[in-house]
């Protein structure tokens, strides 16, 4: 009789297990989905491919050309007869495409000091849910400037040309927050002095903190390691921004002391200095092309 | 007394191989939203799901983050701004299936299918009609609605509202294999 009872009660838990299978077959797809589940990357990191004028770990799809104008007026302090600097503009033009997903290429070009420059993005490493906690990219920046001097017949193509190689190192820590540390190293053809050092070298830190989906406050930090540029008085570059983002562009609008948009300019030729009021008020606008099919 | 018992397990096995289960994981949900700015389209094939014909039961899950788009910077501002997938992973569905129809026969079903949609945090009473195909060891299902983003919670902004349809146009198609 106690068999008869345990079969009964058996078959009365199986057969209630069917009637309850409503739920339990979702509960059923959820664990089979979780189990197979592979750790995805972390995508936007930082919304634009640069902080305010450091690269970010960010670059351009496969097949897609992000167009860019990036735009600094004159200084703060020049006072009301410049309108605070808004009489005068320096800019750069930027065109980037990504030829794979990781690897973009790049060219641009500024109208401070006439230069034209030429870059590299890579994603060595990226970011991974559960997994590496941080990306990795390295961008290699070459740049040649062609402002005319007629008192220097020496300035060869050689003394006109530099390179910057920059490790960037970012992290998205919350779904706002996103930190980037990047040592670079800048070689020059020719310095003012013999003082001065060809290989200067420098620290940068910045990071975005989302404040809506789409705008978030940007800063940047360029850390010149001493004694490396000794003949004209150089400061490091603090940058302060907001990112806003519609659609396929984004407005970048910054406070900076540097002038120069591209590495070597604003890493080792920041003039301007925040304490005396040198600060160039500017904006960043990028627009991204598609051709994939 | 064993004849009973033998009878009792013949009972529960006889239940258990009735309940068909059909299931399949990849699936595919398609979206897409047509406007004179923009045409917006994205491809899910790791959808899972199961359908079990006897008690006429249907469920669904997808990763968001599985939708593909044409275009990169979409996919991103899908999952980074729209759908949120970092907080809301999965959309999900589980319902019944409403005929007077046998399942278990072969043939196209037209069937009615009704449940619970939850998509970006809210869940929703959704009901669609669909077809279910009944082949030799084999499920197709097929459906074709729309969905409004702002059901779910899901703004746009005035700035792109020209460019995202009102109603998304979204299709499903399963294949079903006999659960293991």
């Amino acid at each position: 009789m106690q068999k008869v009872i345990l079969s009964l009660f058996i078959a009365f838990v199986l057969h209630n297990s069917l009637l309850a299978q409503d739920s339990s077959l979702l509960k059923m797809l959820n664990d089979s989905l979780e189990a197979n589940k592979k750790p995805d990357i972390v995508t936007g990191t930082f919304k634009a491919t640069q902080i305010i004028n450091l690269p970010t770990v960010e670059s351009p799809a496969k097949r897609s050309l992000q167009f860019i104008i990036m735009h600094r007026f004159g200084k703060l302090n020049e006072g009301g007869y410049e309108l605070f600097g808004l009489d005068n503009a320096t800019i750069r033009f930027g065109l980037d495409y990504g030829i794979t997903d990781r690897l973009a290429i790049g060219i641009g070009r500024s109208s401070l000091d006439k230069v034209y420059d030429g870059s590299l993005k890579y994603k060595l490493i990226q970011q991974k849910e559960g997994g590496l906690p941080f990306s990795v990219s390295l961008y290699e920046l070459i740049t040649y400037f062609t402002q005319r001097y007629s008192d220097k017949p020496y300035l060869t193509d050689k003394y006109r040309t530099s390179y910057t190689s920059q490790f960037l190192i970012a992290s998205k820590i919350t779904r706002c927050l996103s930190l980037e540390l990047s040592p670079s190293w800048t070689h020059y053809n020719m310095v003012g002095t013999p003082d001065d050092k060809n290989d200067v070298f420098a620290v940068s830190a910045g990071g975005r903190m989302k404040i809506t989906k789409r705008m978030s406050i940007n800063a940047e930090y360029n850390y010149l390691l001493p004694n490396q540029v000794v003949s004209t008085n150089v400061y490091n570059s603090l940058s302060l921004g907001l990112d806003i983002e519609t659609g396929g562009h984004v407005f970048q609008l910054v406070f900076s002391n540097s002038q120069g948009m591209i590495g070597p300019w604003y890493l080792s030729k920041t003039t301007g200095r925040w304490g005396s009021g040198d600060i160039y008020f500017g904006f960043n606008i990028s627009r991204s092309f598609n051709w994939k099919k | 007394m064993k004849r009973l018992m033998l009878l009792v397990c013949c009972f529960v096995l006889s239940a258990s191989a009735f309940s068909q289960t059909y299931l399949t994981r990849n699936g595919y949900i398609g979206f897409f939203s047509k406007t004179p700015l923009e045409d917006i389209q994205a491809e899910n094939k790791q959808v899972y799901a199961v359908i079990d014909l006897s008690a006429k039961n249907i469920a669904f899950t997808a990763l968001l983050k599985g939708f593909l788009f044409k275009k990169e910077l979409m996919q991103e501002h899908f999952n980074e701004n729209y759908v949120e997938s970092d907080k809301y992973p999965k959309t999900t569905f589980t319902g019944t299936i409403k005929t007077t129809e046998d399942l278990t026969k072969a043939g196209v079903h037209k069937v009615e299918i009704s449940g619970t949609l939850t998509l970006h945090n809210v869940s929703k009473p959704f009901t669609t009609s669909a077809t279910i195909e009944t082949q030799a060891g084999k499920i197709i299902g097929k459906s074709h609605f729309t969905l409004t983003p702002q059901d779910y919670n899901i703004q746009i902004p005035s700035l792109v509202k020209d460019k995202i349809a009102k109603v998304i146009d979204v299709d499903i198609l399963i294949e079903c294999t006999p659960k293991k």
